[in-house]
């Protein structure tokens, strides 16, 4: 019986881990890999489901989870795997009892992301076998794949998805849809499980067997398969296999799904079986090189596939060099259209803190959240972000480079404190630190699309939980100026941060105040610009709210628009009210 | 059949993702095979947003090369302007009327086209609809976006009228049915 349903590749994999019998999954949400975990904790709750505090924790989880003879899982995005390479790299050589795997979820172009990093490259640096599905029925299907391997091999696996896989839908054929349950038993084996020199040097040798069998695997594999056209071969995997099958249909394509290891000997016959063989591929040349390697002539196109995310467009460029023919110039949008970048939504409580960063000429190190968006015009208020919790190591950094004159503070949300902030500042506690870290503290992940996390009071499975206090957390670790300020008052923000600044000792400035959006907060307050007692001075468009709008009306004497607000994007947070010195912004 | 592409081009939160969530349910019901995407994330947060479905026999790409889609449905006057380099020569174009200021215009840094709706017209085949007006008619301005899904379904002959209907009722809650049924008939018949 056909079982069909329109899934997303993230939806693909959620439903196939509840049919594979995942018994933990342990993620940090992360762009785009987030739904995964939203629909295993929303939809089965036969599988243990939770947000753990960052990528390494959830890992050590899963790996727990895996010794102890269950079968589990991770889920980040492209740079989370960063941050759970340490016990990633390690239980490699110590390998899985249960089945074990890491959904790796890149962002070939940054769609909402700081880097572009290709992390098949992991996989390889690891030594573990790695899938890559190209829609969701294969995700759906390869995820099954994915856990017989880990169990056959006692290896974890890198199941690697990428933007457009886990955000595009398409049919699935659920088939059965049956849950299949298996626990392994656990016997203590120190040997295996403790790597302790005398042990890794033996698991080194292990591993490296199990290497070679899994590359007789991947020779085998039906997930690598041929198809058979004219005398271009392609080789290629993922996403991009879909763009090359729509843009050259004639070609022979050698379709990878399993692409750690590399099927060495299915590469070697399809190389000659045509008389030119190119290698289409998103992000970094990972294929080409090792099909190099294997000392196979690989034909480049002038077309290039290498920076950004790949799409018909250059794919059906690329087929157009390698086939001679001309390659049409690219249809262009109209120029000159006004961007629209994102903000921060009206009502967001990061916006006042960096309202008062910028009036206070402050040196900002900022981090990973909808709070990058501070950066922008016409808050402008930070110098740098680099990662999750660097806001406040980075922050402590400018500070002990002394050569910095303005006032110095780093900046961290809720989510991104407890994911690795905190251990930024015990360093600056231990080390002696005068500087100001502010939390903005809105109760809520919210870039990824609102997740809980420890500060929240509420599990991934919707159980109510402890309410981590940053507070109680700050003043443990030795920081002895704390305080907690409403954000939604200006007055009280810009001062707080002044003094805190001034101070010759560490500080913490906790903002909070609950996302609009997240917090599903409703307002019934609305307001307006009374047109009368509008000047035209420009003070309300110094927050950059999106519901601040330029009027119809304009001031005679300055020659400029006054301001308006949209009655459909405000919220009635009022802050713009704070801000108006004519007492123009009225209550409706 | 020749694949049908359709791309939906929008403000974040304006509901282009219900109206592709209808279609690829209508394409499932008729029994062809179809493909979405959309971006998460960052660009929700008030930025520019575009979903794209392909409907076909047999559908490889979920992308749509630039100039190739059949359908182009925007939301918005300057997002149409924006993603008109998508449209096919012979497709079609349909723009909800209504204008929604970026941060960049609202901030002095960029400037609204002055004579945007002139600048509309240079598309090929395209229709401005009044879709926020004839819903907040119907009881409630979010029914816009079924009115502008009612316009794809006039202008995709492989799927019956039926089809659409049902898989409005699969995806619509109970409670807002009977208004989305009466904006997709709107769409429907504004879109000839």
């Amino acid at each position: 019986m056909s079982n069909k349903k329109i899934l997303s590749g993230n939806e693909a994999v959620a439903y196939s881990a509840y049919v594979n019998g995942i018994n933990v999954l342990s993620s940090y949400p992360g762009t785009p890999s987030t739904e995964i975990p939203e629909i295993i904790g929303k939809k089965f709750p036969e599988i243990y489901a939770e947000w753990s505090v960052n990528e390494k924790v959830g890992t050590e989880v899963a790996v727990g989870a895996s010794i102890a003879g269950a079968r589990s899982m991770t889920t980040f995005k492209h740079v989370g795997f960063n941050v759970a390479m340490d016990p990633f790299m390690t239980f490699a050589y110590v390998g899985a009892n249960g089945a074990m795997i890491m959904c790796s979820c890149d962002d070939p172009g940054m769609h909402s992301s700081q880097n572009e990093q290709d992390n098949r490259s992991l996989a390889k640096f690891a030594g573990v076998p790695m899938f890559e599905p190209a829609d969701s029925q294969e995700a759906f299907d390869m995820f099954g794949e994915a856990i017989k391997v880990s169990e056959l091999f006692h290896i974890p696996v890198v199941f690697r998805m990428t933007t457009r896989v886990c955000h595009s839908s398409s049919v699935v054929d659920l088939r059965e849809f049956k849950r299949v349950e298996k626990k392994h038993s656990y016997e203590k084996d120190v040997k295996k499980n403790c790597p302790i020199p005398a042990f890794a040097r033996l698991q080194k040798v292990e591993h490296t067997k199990k290497m070679a069998e899994m590359k007789a695997y991947s020779d085998q594999s039906p997930l690598n398969f041929v198809e058979k056209g004219d005398k271009i071969g392609i080789v290629t995997s993922g996403i991009t296999y879909q763009y090359v099958k729509e843009t050259m249909p004639q070609a022979s394509v050698l379709k990878l799904g399993m692409t750690c290891p590399i099927p060495a000997k299915k590469i070697k016959a399809f190389a000659a079986s045509v008389d030119k063989l190119y290698v289409a591929e998103e992000g970094d040349p990972y294929l080409e090189e090792q099909i190099k390697a294997l000392g196979i002539e690989v034909s480049q196109s002038k077309v290039s596939l290498k920076i950004g995310e790949l799409n018909p467009n250059r794919l059906s460029d690329f087929a157009n060099d390698i086939y001679g023919k001309p390659v049409s110039p690219a249809l262009k949008p109209l120029g000159g259209l006004p961007g629209r970048p994102p903000s921060l939504c009206p009502g967001c409580s990061h916006r006042p803190v960096f309202y008062a960063l910028n009036k206070l000429g402050c040196m900002v190190a900022g981090d990973i959240g909808c709070y990058s968006l501070g950066l922008m015009a016409p808050l402008n208020s930070i110098d740098s972000i680099i990662c999750m919790g660097g806001g406040i190591s980075n922050s402590y950094g400018y500070e002990r480079a002394g050569t910095i004159d303005k006032p110095i503070v780093g900046f961290v949300g809720d989510s991104t404190f407890f994911h690795s902030g905190i251990t930024g500042l015990v360093n600056m506690v231990y080390n002696k630190s005068k500087g100001t870290i502010i939390v903005s503290d809105n109760r809520i992940t919210a870039m990824t699309g609102h997740q809980d996390n420890p500060g929240s009071g509420k599990t991934l499975m919707g159980e109510t939980t402890e309410e981590v206090s940053i507070e109680a957390i700050c003043k443990a670790i030795g920081v002895k100026r704390v305080r907690t300020i409403d954000p939604y008052n200006i007055d009280e923000t810009v001062n707080a941060i002044k003094e805190e600044i001034a101070a010759d000792e560490l500080s913490v400035i906790i903002a909070k105040h609950p996302c609009m959006i997240g917090g599903k907060i409703k307002t019934v307050r609305r307001f307006k610009v009374d047109a009368d007692k509008c000047k035209a001075c420009g003070q309300c468009f110094k927050l950059g709210c999106t519901a601040i709008e330029r009027g119809d009306c304009v001031d005679e004497a300055k020659g400029r628009y006054k301001s308006r607000i949209n009655p459909i994007l405000c919220v009635g947070c009022g802050m713009c009210s704070q801000l108006c010195k004519f007492g123009a912004i009225v209550e409706k | 059949m020749k694949t049908i592409n359709i791309s939906l081009v929008g403000v974040g939160g304006q509901g282009t993702l219900l109206a592709s969530n209808i279609i690829c349910e209508a394409a499932m019901l008729s029994g062809l095979d179809v493909k979405k995407n959309e971006v998460h994330g960052m660009a929700q947060r008030g930025g520019s947003v575009v979903s794209q479905v392909r409907i076909g026999d047999k559908v490889n790409s979920p992308l749509v090369p630039d100039g190739a889609t059949d359908i182009l449905i925007s939301f918005e006057k300057l997002e149409a302007l924006r993603y008109a380099h998508y449209l096919a020569p012979d497709g079609v174009c349909y723009v909800n009327n209504q204008e929604i200021v970026p941060i960049t215009v609202a901030t002095g840094q960029a400037k609204w086209p002055e004579n945007i709706d002139e600048d509309l017209k240079k598309i090929p085949n395209v229709k401005v609809i009044n879709a926020l007006e004839e819903a907040e008619k119907l009881g409630n301005m979010k029914a816009a976006n079924v009115i502008m899904l009612g316009t794809i379904a006039a202008n995709t002959k492989e799927i019956k009228k039926e089809t659409w209907i049902q898989a409005v009722k699969n995806l619509v809650k109970p409670q807002f049915l009977d208004l989305n049924l009466k904006a997709f008939e709107k769409g429907f018949n504004l879109a000839n």
